[in-house]
């Protein structure tokens, strides 16, 4: 049972990962007049300096190396050439401006983003679980209601205004915390104290900002703690006479929590997605700036490599999500389907 | 069991012999009862919950904006008035002027009808899409059919939406307000659909559509009676949630200035307003302050609006609340 289902997740990541790259090959073919027209543009204005001059075979040539696609080719083979350019070759094409493959770039910047949103994902899961459960569990009292208005609050705040608002109190008005960069000027870069505070420092805002997108779990939390003590089992085990402390983590806990797997599923997604926008506001060098800069100049190769190595995180992360709560929820890894 | 519950005012004791009386109620009873359940309870507990007053108080205000405002209101065009007028000075411009002397307030309403395009298209589609994957493939649990629809679905939710939003908008430069809802839609079904599907799961397995089973009503009977009644309200507060996830990301893509600037938008001028270095400049701040406000009292408005109705149509807190306290609009104890 526990390897058939490990083989099964294993083999849907793969599945999903495979489905997103053919995503991003129907998306270059769908661009109005394919990717060799679309992109000609982009090529002639670039090349414009060098003085040489631009023959359709040599932007062809040209659209090649930067995407993986030979567009004179029939369909099939320029699909399977640029898969196995992406599998086999970890080849996401060159960007359009820098003089550098996309591989590259992109290697260079994921660690940041997935430093901000692994920390907002916890926060903003952790904070938001702990509030929901304290919420129902205090129903109808005064906490209950007001941090449920609080919570309500800030779920109606989109994480960029947050992301403003922060900047605007702890960056401009009380100079606390920077308004940019991922690290300070001058700062060693290693595993010394420094480097990792500058780090932290720089890192925090962002952090915050994107994980009050978390905290709509609180209420879905709260909801189903609620509705957990009103189940029949509830009463049974308050009959039983059982410590509170255990109705509250093994009864009420595991039971809110466990339906809310798919939620969680979609927050993974949902914050890298975040990052885009924070990024942008913070002016933090991570992937999702990344995507901000290659949309300006539409930079495409870039943007359809931020894709796939996005949704590889997100495929990653949901990955080691299911596999451990396999473990928490037995039915799941016993074959069971739904959730 | 839950279209047996009795009416929210009934008392402790009549609530544990409705539990135990499983005996079917004549159809004339029984159709009081939905009714009570189902049009006169929630109305009354909505009027006693703050939250579904002011949620929908709140959007009636955002709809009144969207029609009578936009007809009440000239389009503002540039130079109309001085630039950068502060708010609550000048009454013919309350909200105060933007760098290019528009009036702050009237864009705001000019802004709003082609917000609730673009809801209403993304919302349109992402919940109509979630709901029919969602019932087809729980009521097919295991087929062929649900297999693939599951697969596909945990494909599109594990894509990052916003990259994937953001790489189409590059390709086709949507200008129609429609076409973007459309398309923040798309990425917004997958999640919603899984919901509905374990939805329709659980309730098949309640203990009244096993008894339904066990009776002998047909499928199709039960699908209609006990699980699509049961899941409007629900499609209402996620259609809700939806629409505040659809402004959340159109906005936001016009403050980035990734969406073509073709229309009024609250994103655009916190675009305008952020790029001008606002946050710097006290003469900008209402310029900035407005449209967030206005994006998180709308926002605020839906939020509340389906915390409203998830507490009205939720029947399990009902049953709850009815067996602990006397009266939803009582003292809270």
């Amino acid at each position: 049972m526990r390897t058939d289902y490990f083989v099964k997740r294993v083999g849907q990541a793969v599945l999903t990962f495979f489905a997103t790259v053919t995503l991003t090959f129907v998306l270059y073919r769908m661009m109005p007049g394919g990717p060799a027209e679309a992109l000609q543009n982009v090529i002639l204005q670039q090349q414009m300096g060098s003085g040489n001059t631009i023959d359709p075979a040599r932007v062809e040539r040209l659209v090649a190396q930067y995407t993986n696609l030979q567009s004179d080719a029939p369909l099939y083979e320029q699909y399977i050439q640029y898969m196995s350019s992406v599998f086999l070759e970890q080849d996401l094409g060159e960007s359009l401006y820098e003089d550098a493959s996309v591989t590259s770039l992109l290697a260079e910047r994921i660690p940041w983003s997935m430093l901000i949103s692994v920390y907002a994902m916890v926060i903003g899961y952790t904070v938001s679980i702990v509030l929901g459960a304290v919420m129902a569990f205090k129903e109808k009292s005064r906490f209950d209601s007001i941090s449920s208005i609080v919570v309500i609050g800030l779920n109606s705040t989109p994480y960029y205004v947050v992301g403003i608002l922060f900047i605007f109190f702890f960056g401009i008005r009380n100079e606390f915390f920077p308004t940019g960069g991922r690290v300070g000027l001058g700062v060693e870069e290693g595993f010394n104290a420094a480097f990792m505070q500058s780090i932290a420092y720089h890192a925090a805002l962002p952090v915050l900002s994107m994980s009050v997108l978390g905290l709509g779990t609180a209420l879905t939390m709260r909801g189903n703690s609620v509705r957990v003590l009103g189940e029949d089992y509830l009463r049974v085990a308050k009959l039983r006479g059982l410590r509170n402390s255990r109705i509250a983590t093994q009864y009420v806990g595991r039971n809110a929590i466990l339906p809310m797997y798919t939620q969680f599923m979609i927050g993974i997604a949902g914050v890298l997605s975040s990052s885009v926008i924070v990024e942008e506001i913070f002016s933090y060098p991570g992937v999702g700036l990344l995507v901000y800069d290659a949309i300006q100049v539409r930079n495409y190769p870039v943007l359809m490599g931020s894709l796939i190595v996005f949704t590889l995180v997100t495929i990653v992360a949901i990955l080691i999500a299911d596999l451990t709560y396999g473990f928490i929820d037995p039915r799941i890894s016993s074959g069971g389907t739904d959730e | 069991m839950s279209s047996d519950r009795p009416d929210d005012s009934e008392g402790l004791e009549s609530l544990f012999d409705a539990d135990s009386d499983r005996e079917p109620v004549p159809r004339s009873q029984r159709l009081e009862r939905q009714f009570d359940l189902y049009v006169a309870a929630p109305v009354r507990v909505a009027m006693t919950d703050w939250r579904a007053i002011v949620g929908t108080a709140i959007i009636l205000v955002f709809i009144l904006m969207g029609t009578l405002g936009v007809w009440l209101v000239d389009k503002p065009t540039s130079g109309d008035a001085p630039v950068l007028e502060p708010p609550f000075q000048n009454p013919s411009y309350i909200l105060g002027t933007d760098t290019f002397g528009q009036p702050i307030g009237a864009q705001l309403i000019h802004a709003t009808p082609d917000m609730f395009r673009m809801v209403f298209a993304g919302a349109v589609v992402s919940v109509g899409f979630a709901a029919v994957v969602g019932v087809v493939s729980g009521f097919l649990r295991g087929s062929t059919v649900d297999t693939t629809l599951m697969a596909i679905t945990d494909i599109i939710i594990t894509i990052p939406g916003l990259p994937l939003v953001i790489v189409l908008i590059a390709i086709f430069q949507p200008g129609n307000p429609y076409v973007i809802g459309v398309l923040l839609g798309l990425d917004n079904w997958p999640g919603l659909a899984r919901t509905v599907r374990s939805q329709v799961l659980s309730i098949r397995e309640e203990s009244y559509v096993e008894a339904s089973q066990i009776m002998g009503i047909s499928t199709g009977t039960i699908l209609h009676r006990d699980v699509l009644a049961q899941l409007m309200p629900y499609i209402t507060v996620n259609s809700a949630l939806a629409s505040r996830r659809i402004i959340f990301e159109s906005v936001g893509l016009y403050f980035l200035g990734i969406l073509p600037f073709t229309t009024f938008n609250w994103g655009v001028m916190m675009n305008i307003a952020y790029e001008g270095n606002a946050l710097n400049r006290p003469d900008m701040y209402h310029f900035l302050a407005f449209p967030l406000l206005t994006i998180f009292l709308m926002s605020f408005g839906l939020v509340l609006f389906s915390q409203g109705m998830d507490s009205v149509f939720n029947v399990r807190l009902r049953a709850r609340h009815s067996s602990t306290i006397d009266d939803d609009g009582g003292p809270k104890s």
